[in-house]
């Protein structure tokens, strides 16, 4: 059953990407990869990290998604962009991103994972253990994160705010 | 006198044309004119008075010594900023300040409106300040410092119109000749301080005393390298064979100044150095022999020159050229008292016969070619007696003061050698004759100078009558400072120099003396004579430039030394400059570079080809990237 | 119940979610590399960005250490203001040359 659930997703999650990959109009990918985000929220739950699954979905489901759609809504693109035109770009494209693959994967493949006596502790991934870890030994990051998030959002401000010359 | 007031005083001498060029500086354009040539003349005459207070003391109680600090050290090597007044150089004190103040007074006069005149009064200042350093320092080094000092005022007041640029090319051509002499004597210092491993004066004669206990066996051929070097630089300063042709040039500067620096002083710096130095020079066989031949012909040489000149200023720088080489044609043969003794009046009568060749430069407006002059004792009697006397001086007619100078040189060159005697005498006649020619053409005869010009003729103020005559009375006098036993006299000079000088009595008969004396004044006499009848009654004028032909032009065109360097050094030192500038500098130099530049350029342009502009290259690059830095930390 | 759950899960080898991982991460590689669309090339960095997730969480769930899910956190902040800010840009780029392809930036050149 359980193993069922896992290669389910697991084949969901990479079905869904490929799909995002090569799709000719930008919106669908934008929706198959909010498919491959799911499933990877799934697998969060097997992972019993039910509040990462939550927030995972929310981030990138509500908002990153969401961001993405009304960008392209926005700029009005959902005409069919052109594949790559050359196929040479398409093969060394398909050569590169298979090259990295194979070095990652023959690390993997030397690696001896370590794995605790006791995994996947219910706790682990609770809200509260989660709580702790966040505003005990990550609180200066943590907090450095909002100033990030509110630079990025002055930037943002700045970078879109029309030119009073050119209009 | 306590200690201190005559230390302060010696302080003084020095320090006071100091604070005068300061002031100049400083206020140099806020002081007017007036105040100006007053004020730094009176920097010059305090200086004298203190000189006058200071000989006082020297001639009852010997040298003084004023210690003022140590100025640096290295090693063993200890240079005292420290003043010496001794004999020898109170003499020096006497005749730059007298004769400095008096120059000082007659400039107001010649200056007078000229634009530069409180810059004038600044570098004359600054001059006599150096030209003090020089004589009153107490080792080489300080009194090199001097020695530069004046080269540099000189090189300042030759160029002094700098608006004219020949006048600036002669300026600089004093400066670097002057530079070939001291780095002569600039080596011959080092040589010296290895070998006598002190270089105050002291030091160094104790070394070549032999009643001093620092004494030991001079190193023949050491002592004549140092002594040669030594000469050399007093050939640069002073305008010796060959480095004598940047006098002429200097008469470039204001009038005053060939009195001052290239007549009276500066010039006789390199005499003044060797005359200190005489215990050394004494034990360099060689060099004095050099000595005697480069002075004995340096004075024939430009004797030579001036009978043809036609310049007024000219004339009087080749004499001063001659005059200068006689003297030290003095110290070759050992007579280095008879070489102070011309040095002083030298000072004078040279000094009397520029002032007034000034003055009738100044009467004249600017005009100094003799063949326009003519007849201007009607026109400037002070002028004309006081130019009269100075000739009489400098032609040795007794009883002048020229006339005991030159015999005491010759005398001393007698005993050493009846042909010096002989060649010593030439060069007399040559000054006699090139000296009645200029007076006879600028004051005798008719004037020939154009209408306007006549009608401007006047004589200068008393401000430069005044220091030209107390010169005059100098030059008459002069003498009487070391009147020879012959004529009842003392030789007092000579005796007051013993303490620097060591005497060597010249043992010449008493008939004998007497009869050289007048075979010389006889000679002189005819060949005034001769000048006199060409000059004064035949009314001969020297012919214009075109008209010269054999000795003659040659003689005008100065033996046609100065065309002669252009051709061996300066023709040649021009190629090589070119060569190093057009091969060495622009091709090798500039072509290492800038091909280094051009290099890198290059490779620039290389490498800027990978920036193709295309995102997806880049991305790609980084892919590549990425991976690569993942192989290599897995491999590792 | 609990207890059994996570044996339950544990039967999925750590390995399987390392290869989940690796995968999807080739996939975002290719992505990149082979769109010329700036959309699905952004798509593409959060699909790796996701990979990265997946296999901190998973090793913080295997290795029992929350410090793995924190960094989880701190991805998906820095992840969400990269987004922001590049959108914004791809915005401002449409602006200027009409269009989001990739190489229509090819002014940056010599």
């Amino acid at each position: 059953m359980t193993q069922v659930f896992f290669y389910g997703l697991s084949a969901l999650a990479i079905a869904s990407s490929l799909m995002m990959l090569f799709q000719r109009n930008a919106m669908y990918s934008v929706l198959y990869l909010l498919v491959c985000f799911f499933s990877v929220a799934g697998l969060y739950i097997m992972l019993n990290a039910q509040f990462l699954a939550v927030v995972h979905i929310i981030v990138y489901a509500g908002a990153i998604m969401v961001l993405f759609l009304y960008v392209l809504m926005f700029l009005n693109l959902n005409t069919p962009a052109a594949f790559s035109k050359s196929n040479m770009l398409r093969m060394a494209a398909m050569l590169t991103g298979g090259s990295i693959f194979l070095l990652l994967f023959s690390a993997f493949y030397r690696t001896q994972l370590i794995v605790m006596p006791d995994p996947m502790n219910e706790n682990v991934g609770s809200v509260q253990t989660l709580g702790k870890v966040l505003f005990n030994d990550y609180l200066i990051p943590f907090e450095l994160t909002s100033v990030l998030f509110l630079s990025a959002m002055v930037g943002v401000v700045i970078i879109n705010k029309k030119d009073k010359v050119n209009g | 006198m306590s200690q201190n007031a005559l230390n302060l005083i010696t302080l003084l001498i020095p320090a006071l044309p100091l604070l005068g060029f300061v002031i100049h500086i400083l206020f140099r354009d806020k002081i007017s004119e007036k105040i100006a040539g007053y004020h730094a003349t009176a920097w010059i005459v305090i200086s004298f008075v203190c000189s006058l207070i200071l000989f006082n003391h020297v001639r009852s109680e010997g040298a003084i010594h004023v210690q003022l600090f140590e100025w640096f050290s290295a090693g063993d090597l200890s240079i005292p900023f420290a003043f010496q007044v001794d004999q020898l150089s109170v003499i020096m004190l006497l005749v730059i300040t007298g004769i400095g103040s008096l120059i000082h007074m007659y400039s107001i006069g010649y200056m007078h409106g000229d634009d530069g005149f409180n810059r004038f009064f600044s570098y004359l200042n600054l001059f006599i300040f150096f030209m003090l350093t020089l004589v009153m320092a107490n080792n080489y080094v300080l009194m090199f410092v001097g020695w530069e000092g004046v080269g540099l005022c000189s090189y300042l007041l030759i160029g002094f119109w700098f608006k004219n640029p020949e006048y600036n090319k002669a300026a600089n051509k004093a400066f670097i000749m002057n530079r070939i002499g001291d780095l002569a004597m600039l080596l011959g210092l080092f040589l010296l301080y290895q070998y006598a491993g002190t270089l105050t004066f002291d030091g160094v004669s104790a070394r070549f005393d032999p009643s001093s206990p620092d004494y030991f066996a001079p190193d023949t051929h050491m002592v004549t390298a140092i002594t040669m070097l030594l000469f050399i630089g007093a050939c640069g300063k002073s305008a010796q064979i060959p480095l004598y042709t940047w006098l002429p040039d200097a008469m470039a500067g204001p009038t005053p100044v060939s009195a001052l620096i290239h007549a009276a002083t500066m010039v006789t710096a390199g005499i003044y150095m060797i005359v200190r130095s005489n215990l050394m020079f004494s034990e360099a066989e060689l060099t004095m022999q050099v000595i005697t031949v480069v002075g004995i012909v340096t004075s024939i040489f430009a004797g030579a020159i001036a009978l043809k000149q036609n310049d007024i200023k000219k004339v009087l720088a080749y004499s001063t050229v001659s005059q200068l080489g006689l003297m030290f044609f003095a110290i070759g043969v050992g007579a280095y008292e008879a070489a102070m003794f011309h040095l002083v009046t030298h000072a004078f009568f040279k000094a009397l016969l520029f002032l007034s060749a000034g003055s009738v430069i100044h009467g004249m407006g600017g005009e100094q070619d003799i063949r326009k002059m003519g007849g201007l004792r009607s026109y400037m009697k002070v002028t004309h007696w006081v130019f009269g006397f100075g000739v009489l001086a400098i032609m040795a007619v007794p009883p002048f003061s020229g006339f005991f100078s030159k015999d005491t040189i010759l005398a001393a060159a007698y005993v050493k050698s009846p042909v010096l005697w002989v060649i010593g005498l030439v060069s007399g006649l040559f000054t006699a004759y090139y000296m009645m020619r200029l007076y006879a053409v600028v004051f005798q005869g008719q004037p020939r100078m154009s209408e306007h010009t006549k009608a401007h003729i006047h004589e200068s103020p008393s401000v430069m009558t005044i220091p030209l005559m107390v010169l005059c009375a100098l030059s008459i006098v002069g003498g009487l400072m070391n009147i020879p036993e012959l004529f009842g006299g003392n030789k007092s000079m000579m005796h007051f120099l013993e303490g620097v000088v060591p005497i060597h009595e010249h043992h010449v008969a008493v008939s004998t003396e007497w009869m050289l004396m007048a075979i010389a004044s006889v000679a002189i006499f005819l060949v005034i004579f001769i000048a006199h009848r060409k000059y004064r009654i035949n009314w001969v004028v020297p012919e214009s430039d075109a008209e010269m032909s054999g000795a003659g032009k040659v003689l005008n065109h100065k033996f046609y030394v100065d065309e002669l360097y252009e051709m061996a050094i300066v023709k040649p030192m021009h190629m090589l400059s070119n060569f190093f500038y057009k091969i060495i500098d622009l091709k090798v130099i500039d072509g290492v570079v800038n091909g280094t530049a051009q290099f890198t350029t290059w490779c620039a342009g290389q490498l800027r080809l990978i920036q193709t502009g295309t995102v997806s290259f880049y991305l790609f690059m980084m892919a590549l990237g990425m991976g690569a830095i993942v192989l290599f930390i897995y491999l590792m | 119940m609990d207890n059994t759950l996570s044996q339950q899960l544990q039967v999925i080898p750590l390995e399987n979610y390392v290869m989940l991982s690796i995968i999807l991460f080739s996939i975002g590689v290719i992505g990149i590399l082979m769109r010329r669309n700036l959309i699905v090339v952004f798509l593409s960095i959060e699909l790796m960005l996701n990979s990265i997730n997946l296999m901190a969480a998973s090793f913080s769930a295997y290795h029992n250490d929350p410090a793995g899910q924190a960094f989880v956190f701190f991805i998906m902040v820095v992840a969400a203001a990269e987004v922001a800010v590049g959108l914004a840009m791809l915005v401002m780029i449409y602006r200027n040359v009409r269009s989001i392809e990739i190489d229509a930036l090819s002014r940056l050149k010599w």
